[in-house]
């Protein structure tokens, strides 16, 4: 069973209360159709099991396959080194058939982000080093393609419908008030 | 699942094509690590498979030095042509004619269905195995296991260097 191998720091994106007995860790990528098909039911978790769920995002852009993935990923961690990480992935995700600059500017703008310094973070690849972090430290933990959740550090090997997620988090729930 | 060749045996050589007038002879890439992956079929529907990750993580196996091959009973065109649609960065040998000749040498061949298993290699820089795993053929390995055995392998040779070189100096 694949586990995860570098814990959630206070680096990650998390949604959610820090104590939550239940952590859901998901490695994604903007380009990708199947994380694209995941966010809503992604949301729809985090509002079914509210304060009980944590929900942390580590980007794991398939470059080869996806020309788009990687840049995606550096604006959603540019919008988060000014507080808007959630703003900006739901922006990428909820037009995940135009990325490329002049979609990362209109977003930039509508959230009330310098387009100017965001261009120069993509120019520079000031947050490449952090979008690489998150890659391998998912390579290093077993992510076997995208999206690949964590469920309290135990890979989720089954999909990601709704009431596959869902039960599994019910379990751990379970298995923390049991204890 | 079947019972592969394990840690310790020597893998035995090889001479596949790579590409429709290339042929790889395993024994070339001695003094290497080497990564052998074989797996099913080219073209599984689903993006993020094995060797579309393995493509993004090569920069992590060359910093150990290592080769890494890809396997299975397509024909060259079909590897081409695939190789190309996934702008794949590394050979995919064609082990075809005689059909899975290679794979069946390795312990890796399913008979009734006439494919690859979904099997990991990883040979260390004489040729002998020093990692091997069969994953259930629907579920995409990942490469942690690789990887950590790479790891492993870098610091046993190492330790090795270090002690020949401590008996040198003695």
């Amino acid at each position: 069973m694949a586990t995860l191998k570098v814990p959630v720091t206070p680096h990650d994106h998390a949604k959610g209360p820090a104590n939550a007995p239940v952590t859901l860790l998901e490695y994604g990528d903007y380009e990708c159709p199947y994380c694209g098909l995941a966010h809503p039911i992604v949301k729809l978790i985090q509002k079914h099991f509210g304060q009980r769920l944590r929900f942390v995002f580590r980007h794991f852009p398939l470059s080869q396959a996806h020309p788009n993935a990687e840049s995606a990923a550096q604006t959603a961690e540019f919008a988060g080194a000014n507080g808007k990480f959630w703003d900006m992935h739901d922006g990428l995700y909820d037009n995940q058939d135009r990325l490329g600059l002049p979609l990362y500017l209109a977003l930039a703008s509508l959230l009330g982000l310098s387009e100017l310094e965001l261009r120069d973070a993509l120019i520079n690849g000031t947050f490449a080093p952090k979008v690489r972090a998150d890659f391998l430290s998912g390579v290093r933990s077993g992510v076997n393609g995208t999206p690949c959740f964590f469920i309290n550090g135990a890979r989720h090997d089954g999909t990601y419908a709704f009431e596959d997620l869902g039960a599994a988090i019910e379990q751990q729930l379970r298995a923390h008030v049991s204890i | 699942m079947a019972q592969l060749l394990t840690a310790g045996t020597a893998a035995p050589n090889f001479r596949l094509h790579v590409t429709p007038d290339q042929l790889l002879t395993l024994d070339d890439l001695r003094g290497k690590p080497v990564i052998l992956a074989l797996y099913p079929a080219d073209w599984s529907p689903v993006c993020g498979d094995q060797v579309t990750l393995y493509n993004e993580i090569l920069p992590e196996f060359r910093r150990y030095g290592a080769e890494l091959l890809g396997l299975s009973v397509d024909g060259v065109w079909c590897h081409a042509a695939f190789a190309r649609d996934r702008r794949l960065h590394f050979p995919l040998l064609s082990d075809f004619e005689p059909k899975g000749a290679v794979a069946k040498s390795y312990r890796a061949y399913r008979e009734g269905e006439g494919v690859c298993e979904r099997a990991l290699f990883v040979l260390d820089q004489k040729g002998v195995i020093f990692w091997s795993y069969c994953s259930p053929i629907a579920v995409n390995p990942g490469a942690d296991g690789i990887l950590d055995a790479l790891e492993r392998m870098a610091k046993q040779g190492n330790a090795h260097g270090n002690a020949q070189s401590s008996s040198h100096a003695a």
